[in-house]
């Protein structure tokens, strides 16, 4: 058996959890595409070309940048409303995680319990969790990986989630600007 | 030494380079000095056999102020639901049980793993009623095997203040976040003095920092304040199944996070002595010491017989015994519990596990002479080999 593939999905009625099927953590400095470790700004160029290549690119932050009010986090938000400004994404909040079905509005907030709801009904196709608490962030990226066919992105502070298709770790501001900078030059490059 | 003012230092610090010196303690004192060292915030304390003591000494620990808050709960069950009380608002909790005292709780631990509670507990192990007993048992290690907790089982006194020591910077890491249960045997351990190499007292460990938590704690100055673990069986419908099944397995995929940071400061996930024998013994907790005297007695009669130290019982080191059994024609595993319970996880995962011996085994408080454990290895000694 062939290593286990963190593949864009979708993978079935309930995925493995990929911890589960040996794929680890890439370490300080590295980030995973796929499943694999690679460098840091292999990843950052993949996710660039995803944003860019994308019909419904769509952010969701959560809420580690949705309630923080320190500058540091202002300036959280508004690199991501760049950020999304440069490659026409959309963005839809995850203010909370409580299990709000059936009554969530898919169009205006996603829910990590059924996230489902809110990709299909935006047919989005591109997601980057940004802001997600870690436990939160790896349930609903599995869930998607599960029942849809949108390819995901986590941008996560702490250790990266191997449930993510392409994940960073330790993704502080500066990275985003290093996001911002990447996805610049790609599009000055293809125009 | 005060306790106030202590430097703050890392785990790795407090492992591998800090100042150590020899003193001669009980199972329970070592416990107390880990936990003097560990900068723990709340200790909840009921006391029951043998772990009382241990949860006694953390009670002077707060007494002379290197606990923050201390109490005595109504029972086992609300002491553990006090504790997670106490994580989910952001707190290093300490706490200690064993046998029925466990088995009284018990709901709460596949609870602290599924909230994510970085709680770190002791097992000072002994046997379930009834009829009754206090005696040393092993069992209730296999009650705890799938309730979502790390599992590392000490040897000794050395070990068991090591474990401890290391177990709170593994429990809090974002990637893991759950809860570690150490696990001695109770009385052979916890109540007979060891020399033990303890740190100098001029040191603790750093805070716990729950901002770091893979899930919100309660905080009811930043939001979102609302604790938002609902539940989901409240709602009978496909997505709850699946946002539940999930959770789940996130649960299990932070113990195998947990491997990388346990190897580090463990140095390994098992011991090897003789890795070439024939014979193979394999052990975790004192039935390891049983055993070491055990194949020095049959060296003496021209047996070579190998040794397996278990330390993580969870993760399981699977891998690791599957290479470490590789070439072993016979497998003895000895064992201070009626089940069986590591020969079970043995069992599950070597091949031709028709090598193996299912046994010896003492219960109820039995000790297990290592001359119980030769006998099984003249057995199936395989004289001229």
């Amino acid at each position: 058996m062939g290593a286990y593939q963190v593949l864009q999905g979708p993978e079935g009625y309930l995925p493995p959890a990929a911890a589960m099927q040996g794929v680890t953590l890439a370490g300080p400095g590295k980030a995973m595409i796929e499943g694999r470790h690679v460098e840091k700004q292999e990843a950052i160029e993949c996710i660039a070309e995803k944003l860019l290549g994308a019909t419904v690119p769509t952010f969701f932050p959560g809420p580690l940048v949705l309630w923080r009010t320190t500058d540091y986090a202002q300036e959280r938000g508004k690199l991501i409303r760049e950020i999304s400004a440069e490659v026409g994404a959309k963005v839809i909040p995850m203010p909370d995680y409580r299990p709000k079905y059936p009554m969530i509005n898919p169009e205006v907030e996603i829910n990590p319990n059924h996230p489902n709801l809110t990709i299909w009904f935006n047919k989005i196709d591109v997601g980057v969790f940004i802001g997600v608490h870690c436990h939160q962030a790896n349930l609903a990226l599995k869930i998607i990986r599960g029942g849809t066919s949108c390819f995901t992105v986590a941008l996560c502070a702490e250790e990266g989630h191997e449930e993510a298709n392409v994940s960073l770790r330790e993704t502080d501001n500066d990275t985003l600007r290093k996001l911002l900078a990447t996805v610049k030059d790609l599009k000055k490059r293809r125009a | 030494m005060s306790a106030k003012n202590l430097k703050e230092v890392s785990t790795e610090y407090m492992l591998f380079e800090a100042k150590r010196e020899e003193q001669f303690m009980t199972g329970s004192e070592a416990v107390r000095e880990a936990i003097r060292r560990a900068n723990v915030d709340m200790a909840i304390a009921y006391p029951i056999t043998p772990q009382s003591e241990s949860m006694h000494l953390i009670g002077d620990l707060y007494a002379e102020g290197y606990v923050k808050e201390y109490f005595r709960g109504e029972n086992e069950f609300a002491v553990m639901s006090q504790v997670a009380g106490g994580a989910m608002a952001g707190v290093r909790m300490f706490t200690a049980t064993c046998g029925p005292g466990t088995l009284r709780a018990f709901e709460n631990f596949p609870m602290w793993a599924g909230a994510r509670l970085p709680i770190v507990i002791g097992f000072m192990t002994r046997a379930i009623n009834a009829p009754l007993s206090i005696q040393p048992d092993t069992i209730e290690m296999a009650m705890l095997m799938d309730t979502g907790m790390l599992m590392l089982h000490a040897e000794n006194a050395q070990e068991l203040y090591d474990m401890y020591l290391m177990s709170f910077s593994i429990a809090e890491r974002t990637s893991v976040h759950i809860p570690v249960g150490i696990f001695v045997d109770g009385f052979f351990v916890t109540h007979t003095r060891q020399k033990v190499k303890v740190v100098t007292e001029d040191v603790k460990l750093k805070p716990y920092d729950p901002s770091m938590s893979p899930t919100p704690h309660i905080d009811m100055e930043t939001p979102p304040f609302r604790y938002m673990k609902d539940p989901f069986v409240m709602k009978s419908n496909y997505v709850s199944y699946a946002a539940h099944a999930s959770w789940q397995q996130e649960c299990m995929a932070s113990i195998e996070r947990s491997r990388p940071f346990l190897k580090e400061l463990l140095g390994s996930f098992i011991e090897q002595q003789n890795p070439d024998a024939p014979i193979q013994i394999i052990a975790s907790g004192t039935a390891v010491s049983q055993s070491r005297e055990a194949i020095k007695m049959a060296k003496e009669e021209g047996i070579e017989v190998g040794l397996i130290k278990v330390k993580t019982i969870r993760p399981f080191p699977a891998e690791e015994i599957r290479q470490a059994l590789s070439k072993a024609e016979k497998i003895i595993v000895p064992e201070f519990n009626r089940v069986g319970w590591l020969a079970k996880e043995v069992a599950s995962v070597i091949p031709n596990n028709d090598r193996m011996v299912q046994g010896p085994r003492v219960f109820g408080g039995m000790t297990m002479p290592p001359d119980v454990i030769v006998k099984v290895i003249k057995e199936n000694a395989l004289f001229g080999v």
